[in-house]
């Protein structure tokens, strides 16, 4: 256990303790906690920024299973600091905005902080671990996080919807992960990161390559909402908006760019990993700044342009993998994509957490998110408006924002694969400039768009009246902090170009230093008249013609089909599954026990006639050992008789007294076998079970007159018959198998020596098995409360045993369609009302019912508990009279 | 006599089973009861049968039948006692609320109620 441990683990150990922190400072707002412990682990993580920088990464590590190899290795680099201090800065802000944003009397904050912190050290473990199995476990664990941050509005169908959502889609993507993992083990033969980078060329060469790189993207583009995985994403903004700007926009969505990062040493250099990563990119960042427009909601905005962004950066990191098949100057060129990643990682971080704040702001200050119902917000929220500005213009890559430079990077980049001449990228390399100049543009529409509607104009209807003021200071401040931070980035690059952005491309890209030389760092507002800056005057021109003509042509929107959306496909696939699953299940899951207790035969005999198959080593015993005396035989034959004749009896008291002359029968058998506490003690029990058989039907007139015979069942008697002979076999096959020495001659040997007893059957119970007897006492005391409860407590008992009953459904047309009412159908007042009344209706019958029943029967059963714990003692009583005798 | 006593318990087995698998509550109960039986026997002649003398020392007998098996079916007859009479009352209850004793028109009553109050 290191420091490094520690800081990675403690977030999880606040998690634990917060709720009792809570309770001893009841009135400090949790918040606080979590932003104190983020702003430490922040703290802590710079110091390491100098050795980090220099290229000298830290590893520590600490055995975890080692027997399977897994061990918990922290392994610090350039790229797992940038992440780092990306998730602890930006949860110090998160952590400060949301005690302004959450407020304490009207939410459960210890369960909100507790997934938060939960959630946060998930993602530090993340791009900490070394090893790919704990990479995987913390991976799942943010999916988890944020499956239940996004559905932290438990009572809103939307809210669990969109949790359910990205919990389906990641978890899919996350099983992928996890078998390229394993895939990469087998070729491998080891799940450290860092020993994969070393093996190199010969796993290039591996059949299972190239599925396992295509699995491991998926898990990564299903994470960071890469097109077709993205329509998660828009839903996971019914999350408090905090986490949207947390979770969804700065870090758990970038855990997928992370992978992606980590595992280009391994990957990069091949065509497939080229094309899958930068197309995928591609498309899913002009897909998501077209998509972006059509929003209405300020949320829903920024969800399209962080799914764009992140498509984005994913193109970036696809560009980049081309440095490792060019050498000297032209690697360079192609590293340079890498280093603009980095940056615009950063930068995205920055601008979009403080739009999702200012949304937040918005939202929290006006009630609303609907960009159609705002407008000239500018005069009486003017530093909120300032931070709009300020994102947005990061966003769209105006100068002198860090959004520009990264933006022109990217432009830089995207322009180099015409030269590459590799991957076919001589026919197909145009696409990259034209696709990501005509993204920018839209890019730059909606940024635009979003804060001018919001801010500019004239006040619309909704709000005209309404009184809006500026939010507090807590919550502006952060935003404010990361709006200044994103201007900083623009004016003054080299404060991060040098410390955290080199590392990180570096430990991107092993192969540029590895002849020991640093990445050269190009990051600064002014490049001169390159083709970039002149592909982003022509971005802003057409970008503010399209912002003026925006009504004229938003009407082309329309066009778009909207019956073959792949939101719809995930609905449509989700209930038929739901319904094939209900359909399945219930076919064998039909509600009568009766099937379950086939079903338990069914494998009993399976299992136990599969080892009596297979084993060679048991023999049948058929030959005869005891003598049977004439008269052993009539008791034999008479059991069998009348154990027979039960099922035939037509009356039920017959069919009872049947099964009495059984138990006598046992009686007489156990004198014979030479068992006289067992004959005494049967005979006791089956007197009083045969009285309380003939007792209860006393009570229940209607009962012992009614006669019907047991219906013949085919089925029903195969199972019997089948059962019967397996048992048979079984008890043949125990009396010719004798595997291991009987334990019972110690007994008779002791019994008086040690416990001064002469009768050996009540040592056993009394002494040797003492606690087996008291269990069983308590067995019977358990029942005789039961008992007592089920006819003296009348109202209870029948109350719940109504509810269960009603629980249970019959059978209808459509099982899939209740199926999925329970589901998701509480939401709205007509469903909980319809829900409800039956209960308040029940509740009222019982109480109406209940005096009748009771003068029913209330005296007549009140023998029975007693009888029966008087059996009880009875039973041990004689025990140990008999051990004195 | 032990083959005698293998092929009894198959048959108590089979019985129980089928009663056990009827609609009629109460049949199921004596199902149970039957079952017991069948298992106290196959614990019976798994040690052999009539070995010796009954297991009670100082009566100037040398050899015993196992005591083993006697024990733990002592156990077994008083619990199996103590289910059979919570199952007992269960039925009885069960056959007070809905009128019936039968497993499937218990289901249909119970969603019947559940209708009329609704």
């Amino acid at each position: 256990m290191s420091l490094l441990h520690l800081l990675t683990l403690s977030p999880f150990l606040l998690a634990v303790l917060l709720p009792f922190l809570g309770k001893a400072v009841p009135r400090l707002h949790k918040g606080w906690f979590a932003a104190a412990l983020s702003a430490f682990v922040f703290a802590m993580l710079l110091g390491y920024l100098a050795d980090v920088g220099d290229g000298s990464p830290i590893v520590e590590s600490f055995d975890w299973i080692p027997s399977l190899g897994i061990s918990f290795t922290v392994y610090l680099d350039g790229l797992s600091l940038l992440f780092a201090l990306m998730i602890t800065g930006m949860g110090v802000l998160v952590a400060l905005y949301s005690i302004a944003y959450m407020s304490a009397a009207k939410e459960s904050l210890t369960r909100f902080y507790v997934f938060l912190l939960v959630f946060m050290g998930a993602m530090l473990g993340l791009v900490l671990s070394d090893n790919l199995l704990t990479l995987y476990g913390f991976w799942e664990l943010t999916s988890i996080t944020s499956f239940l941050l996004i559905g932290y509005k438990n009572e809103k169908h939307r809210s669990r919807y969109g949790a359910l959502k990205s919990l389906l889609i990641t978890m899919a993507g996350g099983l992928g992960l996890l078998s390229g993992f394993i895939l990469l083990y087998v070729m491998s033969g080891t799940y450290r990161i860092r020993e994969l980078f070393e093996v190199g060329a010969p796993l290039m060469s591996h059949p299972l390559f190239l599925p396992a790189m295509i699995l491991i993207l998926l898990g990564a583009f299903t994470k960071s909402a890469q097109y077709p995985f993205h329509i998660w994403l828009p839903d996971a903004m019914e999350a408090p908006t905090p986490v949207s700007a947390y979770l969804h926009s700065a870090t758990m969505v970038k855990a997928g760019l992370y992978l992606v990062a980590r595992m280009s040493p391994i990957f990069a250099g091949t065509a497939e990993w080229f094309w899958i990563v930068s197309l995928g990119g591609l498309i899913t960042l002009l897909y998501g700044s077209v998509a972006s427009l059509k929003q209405t909601d300020l949320k829903g905005i920024l969800a399209y342009s962080t799914i764009s962004q992140l498509g984005l950066i994913m193109s970036l990191l696809g560009l980049s993998s081309l440095s490792g098949i060019f050498d000297g100057e032209e690697r360079l060129l192609y590293a340079a994509a890498g280093t603009a990643a980095m940056f615009h990682l950063l930068n995205h971080a920055v601008f979009k957490g403080a739009l999702f704040m200012a949304a937040g702001i918005i939202d929290h200050e006006t009630g609303t998110r609907d960009i159609r119902k705002l407008g000239g917000l500018a005069q009486v929220m003017p530093i909120t408006f300032t931070i709009s500005l300020f994102g947005t213009f990061s966003m769209a890559g105006i100068p002198p924002f860090g959004g520009f430079i990264s933006k022109e990077m990217f432009l830089d980049s995207v322009i180099e694969p015409l030269h590459a001449g590799v991957f076919g990228l001589s026919t197909w390399a145009a696409l990259f400039p034209v696709v990501a100049w005509i993204a920018s543009v839209f890019t730059f529409v909606y940024s635009v768009l979003f804060v001018f509607r919001t801010f500019l104009g004239p006040r619309k209807k909704p709000l005209i009246n309404k009184k809006i003021h500026e939010a507090p200071l807590l919550m502006v401040l952060p935003p404010a902090l990361l709006a200044a931070l994103a201007l900083m980035l623009g004016l003054f690059p080299g404060t991060v170009a040098y410390s955290l952005i080199r590392p990180a491309a570096e430990a991107m890209m092993p192969i540029v230093t590895a002849s020991g030389d640093r990445l050269p760092m190009d990051i600064k507002l002014w490049h001169g008249f390159t083709p970039a800056l002149w592909m982003t005057i022509a971005v802003v021109a057409v970008g503010i013609l399209l912002a003026l003509t925006v009504r004229r042509w938003m009407k082309l929107y329309a066009f778009i089909p909207r019956r073959v959306s792949i939101n719809r496909f995930y609905d449509i696939s989700l209930r038929f599954f739901e319904h094939i699953t209900v359909r399945v299940t219930s076919l064998y899951m039909n509600g009568s026990s009766r099937s379950y207790v086939k079903y338990i035969l069914g494998f009993m005999m399976l299992v136990l006639g599969f080892i009596l198959y297979i084993s060679t080593d048991i023999s049948y015993r058929v030959g005869a050992y005891a003598q049977i005396a004439p008269y052993e035989w009539i008791i034999l034959l008479g059991l069998a008789a009348a154990a027979l004749a039960v099922p035939f009896a037509k009356s039920r008291p017959v069919a009872i007294i049947l099964t009495g002359s059984v138990g006598y029968l046992m009686t007489l058998m156990f004198v014979f076998l030479r068992a006289p506490d067992l004959a005494l003690t049967q005979m006791v029990v089956e007197s009083i079970s045969v009285t309380l058989y003939l007792l209860c039907f006393y009570h229940l007139p209607k009962l012992r007159t009614e006669r019907r015979a047991v219906r013949f069942r085919l089925p029903n008697f195969l199972v019997a018959i089948a059962v019967g002979v397996l048992m048979t076999l079984v008890a043949l096959a125990v009396l010719g198998t004798n595997p291991f020495e009987p334990v019972s001659d110690y007994y008779v040997r002791e019994s008086y020596e040690s416990a001064g007893g002469k009768n050996i059957v009540n040592v056993i119970l009394v002494d040797f098995r003492g606690f087996d007897t008291m269990l069983e006492i308590m067995v019977l005391g358990v029942g005789a409360i039961g008992i007592y409860n089920m006819i003296k407590l009348r109202r209870k008992a029948t109350d719940v045993g109504s509810r269960h009953v009603s629980h249970e459904d019959d059978e209808s047309d459509d099982v899939a369609d209740r199926f999925r009412k329970n589901q998701y159908g509480h939401d709205g007042p007509i469903e909980v009302s319809r829900k409800k009344e039956p209960w308040i209706n029940c509740v009222s019958d019982l109480n109406d019912k209940a005096p009748e029943q009771e003068k029913n029967s209330d005296s007549d059963f009140e023998t029975e508990p007693d009888s029966d714990s008087e059996s009880a003692t009875d039973e041990s009583r004689k025990k140990g009279g008999d051990l004195d005798a | 006599m032990e083959v005698v006593v293998a092929v009894i318990v198959g048959v108590l087995f089979a019985v129980g089973i089928y009663l056990i698998l009827t609609q009629d509550l109460l049949r199921i109960v004596l199902g149970t009861s039957l079952l017991t039986h069948a298992v106290h026997l196959l614990l019976m002649a798994m040690s052999m049968l009539k070995t010796g003398a009954a297991p009670l020392l100082g009566r100037g007998k040398e050899e015993f039948v196992d005591p083993l098996p006697q024990a733990l079916i002592l156990t077994s007859i008083v619990i199996n006692f103590g289910i059979t009479a919570f199952f007992l009352v269960l039925s009885y209850r069960a056959y007070q609320k809905l009128d019936t004793t039968d497993m499937d028109r218990m289901r249909s009553e119970s969603s019947k109620h559940r209708g009329r109050r609704r």
